[in-house]
């Protein structure tokens, strides 16, 4: 789990992310337990409501659940929420800054899309 | 409930006035930080707070109560003190000791186990102690006296990275496992910068706000480009902080971050990104 201090991006919504990006590799499995709101705070020096506040985030959003007493857990059928989410999200995250920035240094579509499929090959041959 | 209520504070010393009119309120269970300059009366503040020194107006309680010689409510915080306060001679284990009959919710097992963590020989004198170990004692002192209200005046005087990081863990430890009102005042803001709910900033005596680190980084954002065109995207923005190197210029504006002009930044060519808090207290504090 990586959070950039420097990122204009809010901590709580860095911990969310780096949070469903361990569930989307495996490394917290469905139903299973995940980092603590405390474990947050400490090991990342964070203030705990910041924490709390990531952690809701992905409670709201079914992702994961609080079984009372005991800590917070991956629902089932989590990766596949995520999965969902970050796929309607890729075009306007990835695909367009990238023919933004294309076109601010005069890169063509053709040009691009010769890049992607060049760098398919790269890493898939 | 522990919430500390500022009303109208000014203090004189003689002819200066180090603190002018301050008014706000902390509540119960978050941890605060104390930001200001040099010179900027934060250490007045707290001795204030804790009744050390009296104010010429206005009026300091907690939970509606005054602090003006309240033993009872005096007892319920601990002002761990930029100074050094503590008798030279006197060995550790003793001052532990002693700490536990003003603060009866002092515990001094945790304070041991706290010293050991951190390499401290309690049975040292006082004295005796680097200035590093000197800010780990008292910080150890402080944490453990287990208070509803913990004041850590400059706690990191002296500590090398590692005592840094340990001494901040500890806190939210500490923190997490009894939430309570804690006040940080010091000059490394970055570091301390996520450790904290909200800031509180003045400058010169006077207050300049008191807000989350949430909303004031929230509420600001760096502009880079060339300088006209910076200058023309910040026309009708608030601004602080301008930076210039050659012909590229950085402002700070004071909006909203979801409030920013992408497509006048682009046309502008400009580059838009976050603001540390460390930064803005810079540009607000100039």
């Amino acid at each position: 789990m990586f959070l950039d201090f420097d990122s204009e991006r809010p901590i709580y919504l860095q911990i969310a992310e780096a949070i469903e990006d361990n569930i989307i590799r495996g490394i917290f499995e469905e139903e299973s337990q995940v980092i603590s709101t405390t474990e947050i705070s400490v090991k990342y020096k964070i203030n705990p409501a910041t924490a709390g506040k990531g952690v809701k985030l992905l409670v709201d959003e079914g992702i994961l659940y609080k079984k009372r007493g005991v800590g917070m857990f991956v629902c089932a059928g989590a990766k596949k929420t995520i999965l969902k989410k970050r796929r309607e999200n890729f075009c306007q995250g990835f695909i367009l800054p990238l023919i933004d920035e294309a076109s601010k240094l005069g890169i063509t579509k053709e040009e691009i899309i010769d890049m992607i499929e060049g760098s398919f090959k790269n890493e898939y041959h | 409930m522990n919430i500390i209520e500022i009303k109208g504070i000014t203090k004189y010393y003689g002819d200066v006035k180090a603190l002018d009119n301050v008014t706000f309120t902390m509540e119960m269970g978050k941890i605060y930080g104390l930001l200001g300059r040099n010179g900027a009366g934060k250490t007045t503040l707290l001795n204030l707070i804790t009744n050390r020194i009296f104010p010429t107006e206005g009026e300091i309680s907690i939970d509606g109560g005054s602090v003006y010689e309240n033993d009872k409510m005096l007892r319920n915080i601990f002002y761990m003190t930029e100074k050094n306060l503590y008798p030279g001679d006197e060995k550790l284990k003793n001052i532990f000791k002693w700490t536990r009959q003003f603060y009866p919710s002092f515990d001094i097992d945790y304070a041991k186990g706290l010293a050991e963590k951190f390499g401290l020989n309690i049975n040292k004198k006082v004295k005796d102690l680097s200035t590093g170990y000197t800010s780990i004692f008292k910080a150890v002192a402080a944490l453990a006296s287990n208070t509803g209200i913990i004041i850590f005046d400059e706690p990191i005087l002296g500590l090398d990275a590692n005592h840094r990081d340990m001494l901040y863990k500890e806190m939210l430890a500490n923190y997490n496992h009894n939430p309570r009102t804690v006040i940080i005042s010091t000059h490394l803001i970055e570091e301390v910068a996520q450790v904290l709910e909200e800031v509180v900033i003045i400058k010169e005596g006077k207050l300049v706000l008191k807000q989350s680190v949430e909303d004031l980084l929230s509420g600001a954002y760096c502009v880079t480009g060339e300088a006209s065109k910076v200058d023309r995207y910040i026309e009708d923005r608030k601004h602080v902080g301008d930076e210039k190197i050659g012909n590229i210029k950085t402002v700070i504006v004071l909006e909203d971050i979801r409030n920013k002009d992408k497509v006048l930044a682009g046309e502008l060519e400009l580059e838009l990104s976050g603001v540390q808090l460390q930064k803005l207290f810079i540009a607000l504090t100039n």
